[in-house]
C-alpha cells in the first residue's frame, strides 16, 4: 500500500504540467466563450430573427453535433479553406465556438426572463440601448445567468480533456503517458480523476452557493 | 496547393458509417435503459430514510458528474481490469461506462420527477391503503413517468452524441468508422463533411420521433 502511495506521489511532477495545460485551455475557452456568448445572447434577445438567422443556424449545428466531431471537423476542414492551424489553436477555436453556442443560449434565456416593463421603464427615463442593458437588464439577469453558466464552465473543463486526442499534453494525455511508462493504469487514472473532481467540485459548490444567495429574490 | 474533393473512396467504405451509426444509436439506447434502472433505483434510495445510503448516492453522482466522460471510459476499460486481473470487450466496457454515466444524470431527473408528483395523489394512494411499494408502483411511478419523459428524450439525444467518444477505445461506431476511413484513404475533409451532418440529422430525427412518442403516451394516459 505504501509502495503504491510512493509511486503515485512520484508521478505528480509529470501530471503537474498536464494539469497546467488543462487549466490554461479551460481558462482561455471560458473567457472567450463568455465574451462571445454574451454578444450572441444579446443578439438573440434583441435583433430581428432574419438578422440572427446565420447565428441561430451556427448555434444549433454546434449544439447538435458531438464535441469530438466538432473538434475533428474544424481540425481537418480548416486547412481545406486555407487556414493551417496547429492542434492547440485549432482545439481552442473548436471548443470556444462550441461553448459560445451554449453560453449564448444561457445568456438569451437570462435576458428574456427579465420583465418587459423593465425595458419600458428604462426607455421612459431616457436611457439609451447600451445604458438599458448595462444598468437595467444585466444586473437583474445575472442571477439567472450565473448558476447555469458555472455548470457550463465545468463542462468546459471536462471538454478540455478531448484535447488529448489531437496530441496536446493536458492532464488526460499526461496521465496516459505516465501509464505508458509504468503500466499502472488504475492509480494514475484515479489520481487524474481526483484532480478533475477537485476543480469541478469547487465550481459546482460555488454554483450552489450563488443559487442559494439569489434564492431570496421572488418576482 | 489545390485540393480536389473526392467522395468516391468514402462512398466505397460507407458501410462502416451506416453500421457505425446504427451501433451509435444502439449503444445510446441500451445505455439509457440501464441508466434508467440505475437512476430510478437510486432516486428511490435517495428518497428513503437511510442517511448513509443517501450520502453514497450523492458521492456517486458527484464523482461521475465532475469527471470527464473520456477519463471514465479509460478508467473502466483499462484501469479496472488491470487491477482485477480480467478483461472485457470494448463495447461491453463502453456500455457499462455510458450506463453508469447516464445513471448519475438520471438520478437527478427521477428525483425531481418523484418530488413533482402532487401531494394529493400521494395522500390518496396512502388513503386507499396501498403498501409503500404499491404507492410507488401504481401511483408515484406512472405519474412521475409523464413528468420526466421530455428529460429522458433530451438525455437520449445527449447520450447519442456522447457515443462518439467510444471511438477512443475502438468501438466501431460512427466516429470510429470516420477515423478508419480517414486513416485508410486520407480523405479527411470528405469524411468529416459527411459525418458532422450525419450526427446532426440523426439527432434531429430522433428528437422529432421522441417528441411524437411523448405526445402519444401522454394522450393515451389522459383518455
Amino acid at each position: 500500500m505504501s509502495d503504491t502511495f510512493a509511486f503515485v506521489v512520484g508521478t505528480l511532477p509529470f501530471l503537474w504540467q498536464g494539469l497546467l495545460m488543462t487549466l490554461f485551455v479551460s481558462l482561455i475557452v471560458v473567457i472567450c466563450s463568455l465574451l462571445l456568448g454574451l454578444l450572441v445572447g444579446v443578439a438573440f434577445a434583441y435583433a430581428s430573427w432574419w438578422l440572427t438567422l446565420p447565428l441561430r443556424a451556427a448555434s444549433d449545428i454546434l449544439r447538435g453535433t458531438p464535441l469530438l466531431v466538432v473538434i475533428f471537423s474544424i481540425y481537418y476542414l480548416l486547412p481545406f479553406v486555407g487556414f493551417n492551424l496547429q492542434p492547440l489553436p485549432a482545439f481552442l477555436l473548436a471548443l470556444t465556438l462550441f461553448k459560445t453556442a451554449h453560453v449564448g443560449e444561457i445568456a438569451r434565456g437570462a435576458i428574456q426572463s427579465i420583465a418587459k416593463g423593465q425595458t419600458d421603464a428604462g426607455k421612459a427615463i431616457g436611457l439609451t440601448f447600451p445604458q438599458r442593458l448595462l444598468y437595467v437588464i444585466f444586473p437583474q439577469a445575472v442571477r439567472r445567468f450565473l448558476p447555469p453558466w458555472i455548470n457550463s464552465v465545468t463542462d468546459a473543463v471536462k471538454g478540455s480533456s478531448l484535447i488529448s486526442l489531437v496530441g496536446v499534453v493536458d492532464l488526460m494525455l499526461a496521465a496516459q503517458q505516465v501509464i505508458g511508462r509504468t503500466y499502472e493504469p488504475l492509480p494514475i487514472y484515479l489520481l487524474a480523476a481526483a484532480m478533475y473532481f477537485v476543480i469541478n467540485y469547487c465550481l459546482s459548490v460555488l454554483s450552489r452557493r450563488l443559487e442559494a444567495r439569489y434564492a431570496y429574490i421572488r418576482e | 496547393m489545390e485540393y480536389y474533393l473526392n467522395f468516391n473512396l468514402v462512398w466505397r467504405h460507407s458501410a462502416r458509417l451506416w453500421w457505425g451509426l446504427a451501433l451509435s444509436i444502439e449503444l445510446a439506447a441500451i445505455s439509457i435503459l440501464i441508466g434508467c434502472v440505475i437512476g430510478f433505483a437510486l432516486a428511490v434510495v435517495y428518497g428513503g430514510k437511510s442517511v448513509i445510503l443517501r450520502k453514497l448516492v450523492t458521492a456517486y453522482v458527484e464523482f461521475v458528474r465532475n469527471v470527464p466522460l473520456l477519463l471514465l471510459i479509460y478508467l473502466v476499460f483499462y484501469g479496472i481490469p488491470s487491477a482485477g486481473g480480467f478483461a472485457y470487450g470494448a463495447t461491453e466496457s463502453f456500455v457499462a461506462t455510458l450506463s453508469l454515466y447516464a445513471g448519475a444524470y438520471l438520478v437527478e431527473v427521477f428525483r425531481a420527477g418523484l418530488d413533482a408528483v402532487p401531494k394529493g395523489a400521494r395522500d390518496a394512494a396512502k388513503a386507499i391503503g396501498l403498501t409503500p411499494w404499491g404507492q410507488l408502483a401504481h401511483v408515484r411511478f406512472p405519474i412521475m413517468l409523464r413528468i420526466v419523459l421530455p428529460s429522458l428524450s433530451n438525455a437520449f439525444i445527449s447520450l447519442f452524441k456522447d457515443t462518439s467518444l467510444a471511438s477512443v477505445i475502438a468501438v466501431p461506431e460512427l466516429t470510429y468508422g470516420a477515423n478508419w476511413i480517414k486513416t485508410n484513404t486520407f480523405r479527411a475533409v470528405e469524411v468529416w463533411m459527411i459525418v458532422g451532418p450525419l450526427y446532426l440529422v440523426t439527432g434531429y430525427v430522433i428528437l422529432v420521433a421522441l417528441r411524437g412518442l411523448e405526445q402519444l403516451l401522454i394522450r393515451d394516459r389522459r383518455r
